[in-house]
């Protein structure tokens, strides 16, 4: 572990990054730390943390507004709108039993990391409802994006940039976010069925239809279960699983769960818990189109893993042994489809041997190299924290 | 008015060479050099600027646009993107010495799959155009501005535009899967794809509402929802302001999000009854127009906790449709307000910040008294569960001094939306119509880091310029790689 710098205020973190900037000296960012364990190991003598900036500054409930200091623990956060009837609108996993913190994640390292939980395929990623951020830019300085409006398109959208860059273009020091009302009601309807294609026709079949299916994933198990969620006033949970029923009859046999049955079942798929990774295991998320999630089951199956599928299929979890060669089927799948694999968790000679994100073309990965050198033109924010010698 | 930069003599000067080249990438008609016929180019949806561009192309391919964005790049020639041209901030205003990239003709639907909820088009294919091609299944695109038959996609991408549904289905960017993306180098990368998040920066994100300034995009992927079993509004009209924007703070507060609730002043008010004859209260102060969604059941229930709550508000009137007939009723007064304040005054500005709705009485108030002491008509409408508010500035056109105040009225009320902890622009974009107000919204470094992402994707700046970032502070070097 590097020396561990925690200023007290968004003052002190500015002064700490322009000095780093001044000598040139790389810097590791993070929060409580509770996803170092995520994407690359960071090689700085120092780590700044924003895990003393913590409190919420603004929330205005009937504004659907909050805004918090980046290093503000979310449990803290999801109590003050839980207070208000309302919550987060992505559903962030809790990570902690996957990386094996003791410490929760803070709102700037949920929002870095872009992390979004089921609620995603409905109403949208954690970066989609961030309205406004502070941050420190890779020189000291500190500037702001967006706003506490819900609707913003003044200038380029830095909030949406800096979300999913794992401080490797600034350091958040302050976010504010689109909120909503809780639900008053859940339930969540089980389909039975044979394989996880059959699964994903019918959570495809669930999320074509009119009723507002907030939830889609596949529950390993025996039987496999195809789980979809309703979250609305009661009447209309029991109206909406009512049509479900009807609509998904022929995929299998039904049952349905409520309450807080329902949302357990959710916050397991949240944190990936039915995935039951080992502890010698990687992980990897991997995001396809829907159709292509039952092709991850079977590279899965086939390197001896397993998966869970969330986001109507189109979201893998995969638990399979730490291999380069692991890492190379996963990508193969997920490229198949276009779509984008992550290796999440590993030990760290495979997360440096490994790319752990997706390669990107050559034009971009060079427009990517001028945004961050006009971000961060020392290169002192996190590097290699996404990609080796960037 | 709003300065625009002078012209290059030596690219004026090179014109007939620039159309001879700009033939050789897009064959036939596809390249428009005869003044003339340059006219219906000349501006966009802000009609008080007006500038016949250089040359106009329109490419059917995106190895055209790549072509034709190489060329423009290694001999220094400016582009203005353009879709359909509705832009209300000025967005797709060409230049003298300018040539306008227009993608209308590239307007094939290319695929669309419905398991998969996601749709390809290219980037001049109109936005009703998407949900038109889907509806026959009963799914739709969500964003849905109130300029959607003429739109196109590429323009909403570029102005991350709003629509009256987007307070549950977010904006243009909440509903973005991919892109195809130009850069201004010729390079050709795809950007995100049928799945929900890619992964490593948010390319997508930060393209998304650029305004034209860091490339162009030829093909979009969007999300395609199903649609709602059924949808249905009332009408609750209120003594005052406070008291109208009191109640949307009840029914938000109450746990419903209403799918739209839109807000009309009296002069509002006024206006759309006398052009839509919509059985709107014209004794109301405040007007709003709330939306709901699901089976008839859930419609009732919903709009019935509404009425309850509207109640507690001493209530001028409270008009629940009884029908989907009814429905468009109530709608049709608020479809049609930019159209009837256009029958009240010979010409409007329409204006476009966000505020925190709690903040809404006092602003309406301040703007009320600016009217005064402008001298000249204002009618408000507000999109009122996400603060973004649409003041209509009545002027007359042939009148310059009038237009001048209509645009200093303009400014003070967007300074106003930013005093009180809002923005600029909610959904219309910078433009050049707001450029110059960038340095009250964004301090100087603010507005420099914002340019040195620019210049990593248009080291030239040649991207649609002298839009959205103010001309003086001049662009930032690039740093070294
Ligand atoms: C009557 C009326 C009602 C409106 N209502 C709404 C509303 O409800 N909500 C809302 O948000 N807006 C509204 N608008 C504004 C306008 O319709 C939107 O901004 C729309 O997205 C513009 O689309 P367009 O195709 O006309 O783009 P244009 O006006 O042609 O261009 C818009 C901007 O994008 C750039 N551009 C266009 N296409 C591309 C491309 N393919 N690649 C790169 N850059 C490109 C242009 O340079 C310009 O800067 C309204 C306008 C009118 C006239």
């Amino acid at each position: 572990m590097s020396d561990l710098i925690a200023p007290a205020d968004e003052d002190g973190l500015a002064a700490a990054i322009a000095a780093a900037h001044a000598a040139r000296e790389p810097v590791a960012i993070e929060g409580n730390g509770s996803k170092r364990g995520l994407l690359r190991p960071v090689q700085a003598a120092r780590t700044v943390s924003t895990r003393n900036l913590s409190g919420i500054t603004l929330y205005r409930p009937a504004e659907l507004v909050l805004s918090a200091r980046a290093g503000t623990p979310i449990p803290q956060i999801e109590a003050a709108l839980a207070e208000k009837g309302q919550h987060l609108i992505a559903e962030p996993p809790d990570t902690r039993a996957i990386f094996g913190s003791d410490r929760p994640a803070t709102l700037g390292g949920i929002v870095a990391a872009n992390l979004s939980g089921p609620r995603r395929i409905t109403w949208g990623a954690m970066r989609d409802h961030v309205l406004g951020i502070r941050f420190v830019n890779g020189t000291g300085e500190v500037l702001r994006s967006g706003g506490r409006v819900l609707k913003n398109v003044t200038g380029l959208d830095l909030c949406k940039l800096l979300a999913g860059s794992y401080g490797t273009l600034g350091v958040m020091t302050e976010i504010t976010l689109k909120v909503l009302p809780a639900p008053e009601a859940t339930a969540t309807l089980l389909v039975a069925v044979p394989d996880a294609a059959a699964g994903v026709r019918a959570l495809s079949a669930g999320l074509g239809s009119p009723f507002g299916v907030s939830g889609a994933a596949l529950v390993p198990g025996e039987p496999l279960l195809a789980a979809l969620r309703i979250e609305d006033f009661a009447p209309s949970v029991t109206y909406r699983i009512g049509r479900l029923r009807e609509t998904l009859a022929g995929f299998g046999a039904l049952t349905t769960i409520e309450g807080e049955a329902s949302r357990a079942l959710w916050r397991d798929v949240r944190d990936a818990t039915p995935l039951a990774a080992q502890p010698g295991e990687a992980i990897w998320r991997l995001s396809v189109r829907p159709s292509a999630g039952p092709a991850v089951v079977a590279a899965a199956g086939a390197l001896g893993g397993r998966a869970l599928l969330d986001w109507g299929g189109g979201l893998a979890w995969v638990a399979a042994p730490a291999t380069a060669a692991a890492h190379a089927a996963l990508v193969a799948a997920a490229e198949a489809s276009c779509g984008a694999c992550t290796l999440f968790r590993a030990p760290e000679d495979l997360r440096q041997s490994v790319a752990v994100l997706p390669q990107e073309p050559a034009p971009l990965a060079a427009i990517g190299r001028r945004v961050k050198a006009a971000l961060d033109p020392a290169g002192i924010l996190n590097p290699g924290r996404m990609r080796a010698g960037a | 008015m709003i300065a625009l930069p002078a012209p290059k003599p030596e690219i004026l000067a090179r014109r007939e060479e620039i159309v001879a080249a700009l033939r050789t990438i897009v064959p036939g008609d596809g390249v428009i050099g005869e003044p003339t016929r340059l006219k219906p180019y000349e501006t966009d949806g802000l009609a008080a600027y007006r500038q016949v561009p250089l040359a106009v192309v329109l490419p059917t391919t995106t190895g055209q646009v790549a072509a034709v964005l190489r060329y423009c790049h290694e001999t220094g020639v400016r582009v203005v993107p353009r879709g359909a041209g509705t832009s209300l901030s000025g967005g797709a205003l060409p230049l003298a010495d300018a040539v306008v990239v227009g993608l209308m003709r590239m307007n094939r639907i290319l695929e669309i799959d419905l398991d998969d909820r996601f749709a390809v088009v290219e980037a001049g294919v109109t936005n009703i155009g998407i949900t038109k091609a889907v509806e026959g299944d009963g799914f739709f695109y969500a964003p849905d501005p109130s300029s959607q038959l003429a739109c196109m996609i590429g323009g909403n991408v570029m102005m991350n535009s709003g629509g009256a549904h987007c307070l549950k289905y977010g904006v243009t960017a909440n509903n973005l899967l991919g892109v195809k993306f130009v850069t201004i180098e010729g390079e050709i990368i795809d950007i995100g794809g049928a799945h929900l998040d890619a992964a490593g920066y948010d390319w997508l994100g930060l393209i998304t509402g650029s305004e034209g300034q860091l490339g162009m995009v030829t093909e979009v992927t969007v999300r395609i929802l199903r649609g709602p079993e059924g949808a249905r509004a009332m009408l609750a009209a209120f003594k005052g302001t406070e008291i109208a924007g009191a109640a949307v703070d009840a029914i938000i507060g109450s746990g419903i999000i209403p799918v739209a609730l839109e807000f009309m002043d009296k002069p509002c008010i006024h206006a759309c009854e006398a052009f839509a004859h919509a059985g709107y209260p014209l004794d109301a102060e405040a007007m709003l127009i709330i939306e709901v969604e699901g089976s008839v059941a859930e419609q009732d229930d919903l709009l019935n906790r509404i009425k309850a709550i509207c109640e507690r508000f001493d209530p001028i009137s409270l008009k629940v449709a009884e029908s989907a007939e009814q429905s468009l009723a109530i709608w049709k007064g608020r479809k049609g307000a930019f159209g009837a304040v256009g029958r009240i005054s010979p010409d409007y500005l329409c204006m476009d910040g966000t505020i925190p709705t709690s903040e809404l009485p006092f602003v309406l108030k301040r703007i009320g008294e600016m009217s005064t002491q402008y001298g000249l008509g204002v009618a408000n409408v507000f999109h009122a569960g996400d603060g973004n508010l649409h003041p209509l500035i009545m002027f007359d056109a042939n009148d310059p001094e009038s237009f001048r105040k209509a645009e200093a009225f303009g400014g003070d009320i967007l300074k106003l939306c930013v005093e009180v902890g809002g923005c600029l622009t909610g959904e219309h974009g910078v433009g050049v119509e707001k450029r110059d107000l960038m340095t009250v919204q964004f301090t100087a470094r603010e507005l420099d880091q914002q340019r040195a992402i620019k210049t990593a994707f248009d080291p030239q700046w040649l991207l649609n310029p002298s839009k959205v970032f103010p001309l003086e502070g001049a662009p930032v070097p690039l740093a070294a790689e």
